[in-house]
């Protein structure tokens, strides 16, 4: 148990401080790969509330894919790298303002209604079961039986998704 | 573990992603604080998932699935249209960005 909260402080603050640092470096590429630091971490969480499988569809879809995609469009964006001015716009007190003040109401909320309540623990439970009850197995049986339909409709977004960016990207 | 230390660092995660979507100009970095935001709304899912059991933490699982999958479609069209406000305006400062606005 106290293993497993040393872990979830380390990533905790790991991820807090990169995800600080992407909202304001002054350079875009290290913005990108700060997200890459707090995606990791994200990752690792997930696999300490024991979703294997989404930790490697984190790694595989956000690091592998998504953060690629954004150092491209920084590329493409951006006649010069490096360090740059102008990246923040002039309500930076106010946004601040604002998240402090979201921060502040979200965790009254949670803290109200949470309180102490503690994850159910897996650690004496037999292996085999809970592999078959929560594991990639079991995920892939939920997505292809229960929710079959959302599935299908998600993958017809995706295709619609990549004709809109290709229509809106290519030159005439 | 305490349910309330994947909420709370949800919430910072949250709060971080909503800074950087009110404070930034450039595009791109826009769209990254919006994936800081979703992150934080799949910790949320999870955790709430793992809380109610072995069908909640798979049901919590397949939504975070699903919201990555929008997430990544969400990024490669947001991209698209970055990269056309540079072609036609030789940069993605979101201020300069106000045609619609009344």
């Amino acid at each position: 148990m106290a293993a497993q909260n040393l872990v979830f402080a380390v990533l905790a603050v790991v991820a807090v401080l990169a995800a600080l640092r992407v909202v304001t470096t002054r350079n875009v590429v290290h913005a990108a790969l700060y997200l890459v630091a707090v995606l990791g971490s994200v990752g690792a969480l997930y696999v300490l509330l024991a979703a294997e499988f989404l930790a490697a569809v984190q790694v595989l879809i956000y690091i592998g894919a998504i953060v690629v995609l954004f150092l491209f469009g920084i590329m493409l964006t951006r006649p010069t790298l490096g360090r740059e001015s102008g990246l923040d716009n002039d309500q930076r007190w106010l946004a601040g303002i604002t998240g402090l003040f979201l921060f502040g109401v979200l965790s009254y909320v949670l803290v109200e209604a949470f309180g102490d309540e503690r994850l159910p623990r897996l650690e004496g439970l037999d292996r085999e079961a809970l592999t078959a009850e929560r594991g990639t197995g079991a995920v892939g049986d939920a997505i292809f039986s229960t929710y079959l339909v959302p599935f299908e409709v998600v993958s017809v977004l995706l295709l619609a998704a990549l004709v809109g960016a290709i229509v809106l990207a290519r030159r005439e | 573990m305490l349910v309330n230390q994947f909420l709370v660092l949800g919430a910072v995660l949250f709060s971080i992603g909503v800074y950087g979507v009110l404070a930034r100009r450039n595009g791109v970095l826009v769209l990254m604080s919006i994936e800081l935001i979703l992150n934080a709304v799949n910790i949320n899912l999870v955790a709430l998932g793992a809380l109610q059991g072995a069908s909640g933490a798979v049901t919590g699982q397949v939504f975070a699935l699903f919201v990555i999958t929008i997430a990544a479609a969400e990024v490669g069209v947001g991209l698209a249209i970055v990269l056309l406000i540079y072609r036609n305006r030789a940069s993605v400062d979101l201020d300069e960005v106000d045609l619609m606005k009344g």
